[in-house]
């Protein structure tokens, strides 16, 4: 890990009035996984954009593997070998799992489509990242929300990026499926991909993620050792204060368990 | 492949159409023993070719969930425009039908630019074309109002040509021959690369089975005046319609659209283009349709293709099982639906009953053809595929 694959420094991004980011600096290194959190407005979605193109820094530095590079539009961000998952996964729920796979990058034959060789891929990719799903020629419509989020995640790999950005991926999840697309974000750590992952679920932050970064206010507030850090920790970073609602609720609960702090009403 | 599970399931394909075809042929046959005879079935080969045509180009705007209220409008510009070209004009018959069909891709091109770049919606851009086209082709038919064909020339005669028997057999084997190398060489292809496949039988029932369809029509038109050569053009632009939409990215970037248009657009595809495409190609195909009813009449009058010329188009293509909603549907699907309203219209004719029942019994048609799609839609819902 001598390098940092990505490097953001110096970002800033101002909406009219508001400064949705400043001065906010990420390092990102091969085979690792950075969680990115931060309150409602802290700037997330903001940076994320930032890296893949489609709403670039005012002002700031990206280097990829050390080099400075300007990122102005997605297809730049993609040329470089970058990849997001956005939150709504922006599939067409009338294709089956083949043609969401490959769509706008079909592999032809003779200027037709080439759908066994396209299946034949498709069934491998999914396969080599233990993804189950029934068929890969059912419409993605009949798969559930964590397999949708594994397609979503698998047609990012087609290009073999090196980078990988998953806004929210366990949003909108069960208890198994989140299990499922966090084993997937573990593969694709295996693989040696960077993975920059967006969650507001700490556990899940904890589970699967080497480092945290905390934005808040549109700065880094913070950066933890996954492993290392508790959960009250981060939660304080994020708020900004020690005596933050979520641990004022956590104390009200122990004192309730207590049985003598109980108000009168 | 059993109808009932795949109807709880939402799967239902081409089997209600094809068994409502069946129930109205028997009706019919029951009520009037000149129903199936080889005359009546040739003449209701005739009969859906305008129909069917103008009907595929209805099938590729719907899988884009957008609809095109002016391709009877379309057809009858296209009709007026051919007579007035080569009666009054002296064009050559063969210069005036390309004529036409430019004219209707670029009226396509129009309305679709209006749709897909000012984001106008396609139903008031071609709602006005329907008026402003119908206006345009009275404006061309005055002083006369229908201008005649001649009965011998290359117009007429694209609807006027039936094959000779062996060359109906001829064209019957080759669609059975190339149909059958499909088959098996997706099969030995798909076994080479590890994949599941159909079974032998499985392919080899597909094949007769369709030789079967293939050959009774054929024997049957044949045992009348022969397989028309406007049936042949129907089947032929269904069948490559068909193709384009499932063997090309363009076809693929149709469905896309149609399921999710901002998926198909985050995925590079030019959804613009896609979309000022498909509306050239349904006018494009309207105004052929067009060309077939001035052909089939021998005349271009102030009615072709006005009336319900439209609104049957677009049933016939919802009752083949065409979702309104996009990305769902076959050309194949449109075809059946268009023989199951001829048959009616060709059924009502025959018992000497009017337009009057012909457009109730259509109505009911086409509701029971929603009914159906809406509850296979739940049954989809149900188990997952919306
Ligand atoms: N296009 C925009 N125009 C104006 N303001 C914007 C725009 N996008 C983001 N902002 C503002 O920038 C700030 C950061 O927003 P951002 O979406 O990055 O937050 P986030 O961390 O992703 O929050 P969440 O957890 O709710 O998704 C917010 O104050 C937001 O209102
Ligand atoms: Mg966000």
């Amino acid at each position: 890990m001598n390098q940092p694959v990505l490097a953001l420094s110096g970002i800033s991004k101002r909406f009219g009035a508001v400064q949705a980011l400043s001065d906010v600096a990420l390092d990102v290194y091969r085979g690792e996984v950075v969680a990115l959190v931060g309150d409602n407005g802290a700037g997330k979605s903001t940076l994320i954009k930032v890296i893949a193109g489609v709403g670039p820094a005012d002002t700031g530095e990206i280097r990829w593997e050390g080099k400075p590079v300007n990122i102005a539009k997605p297809a730049d961000a993609t040329h470089l070998g970058i990849a997001t998952v956005y939150q709504d996964l922006a599939l067409a729920d009338n294709l089956d799992v083949v043609g969401n796979l490959y769509l706008g990058q079909e592999r032809t034959q003779a200027g037709l489509l080439d759908e066994i060789r396209m299946e034949k891929q498709a069934t491998e990719l999914l396969t080599s990242l233990s993804v189950r799903i029934p068929s890969v020629r059912i419409p993605v419509a009949g798969l559930s929300g964590g397999q949708r989020q594994s397609v979503a995640i698998a047609r990012s790999l087609l290009g073999d990026p090196k980078v990988v950005l998953l806004d929210e991926p366990t949003a909108a999840l069960g208890v198994a499926q989140t299990a499922e697309v966090l084993d997937l974000i573990d593969t694709l750590k295996k693989r040696g991909l960077a993975v920059i992952l967006i969650s507001h679920n700490l556990a899940d932050v904890k589970a699967v993620a080497d480092r945290v970064e905390v934005l808040r206010l549109g700065k880094n507030a913070g950066s933890f050792r996954a492993g290392e850090a508790s959960q009250e920790e981060i939660v304080q970073a994020i708020t900004g204060a020690l005596d933050n609602a979520v641990s004022r609720r956590k104390a009200r609960h122990t004192e309730a368990d207590g049985g003598d702090a109980s108000e009168p009403a | 492949m059993n109808p009932l599970k795949n109807l709880r399931s939402g799967e239902l394909g081409a089997w209600p159409v094809i068994i409502g075809l069946f129930v109205i042929w028997a009706v019919f046959q029951l009520l009037n023993d000149r129903f199936l005879t080889a005359q009546n079935l040739s003449n209701l080969a005739l009969q859906v070719a305008a129909l069917g045509t103008i009907s595929i180009g209805i099938v590729l705007v719907l899988l884009l969930g957008e609809i095109d209220l002016s391709v009877g409008s379309v057809a009858g510009l296209g009709a007026a425009t051919l007579a007035v070209l080569t009666i009054r004009h002296g064009w050559g018959d063969i210069a005036a039908i390309i004529a036409v069909l430019v004219l209707g891709a670029l009226i396509g091109v129009l309305q679709g630019t209006i749709f897909a770049k000012l984001g106008v919606p396609a139903f008031v851009v071609t709602l006005a074309g329907s008026i402003g086209w119908l206006g345009l082709q009275l404006f061309l038919l005055r002083p006369e109002g229908t201008i005649n064909l001649p009965y011998d020339g290359t117009i007429a005669k694209i609807t006027h040509t039936n094959l000779s028997p062996a060359a109906g057999w001829i064209i019957a084997i080759l669609a059975i021959v190339i149909y059958a190398a499909a088959v098996f060489f997706n099969r030995s292809r798909r076994l080479a690369a590890g994949l599941p496949a159909i079974s032998l039988t499985q392919a080899l029932i597909r094949v007769v089975g369709l030789a079967i369809l293939i050959g009774a029509a054929v024997a049957v038109l044949n045992s009348w005046q022969g397989v028309p050569l406007a049936l042949i053009i129907l089947v032929g632009i269904t069948a490559l319609v068909d193709f384009v939409l499932k063997r090309t990215r363009y076809g693929r970037s149709i469905f896309a659209v149609g399921g999710n248009a901002e998926a198909a657009r985050r995925a590079g595809i030019n959804i613009t283009a896609i979309r000022i495409s498909v509306f050239a190609l349904a006018s494009l195909l309207a105004a052929f349709g067009g060309i077939m009813l001035a052909s089939r009449g021998y005349s271009a009058g102030q009615s072709t293709g006005a009336n319900d010329t439209t609104l049957i188009a677009i049933a016939a293509a919802v009752i083949g099982g065409v979702s309104l909603f996009g990305g769902r549907g076959s050309t194949y699907g449109a075809l059946l639906g268009t023989v199951v309203l001829g048959s009616i219209t060709s059924g009502m004719f025959l018992l000497q009953l009017d337009s009057s029942i012909r457009l109730m019994i259509t109505a009911a048609v086409l509701l029971a053809a929603v009914i159906l799609d809406a509850l296979s839609r739940r049954g989809r819902k149900a188990h997952g595929r919306a």
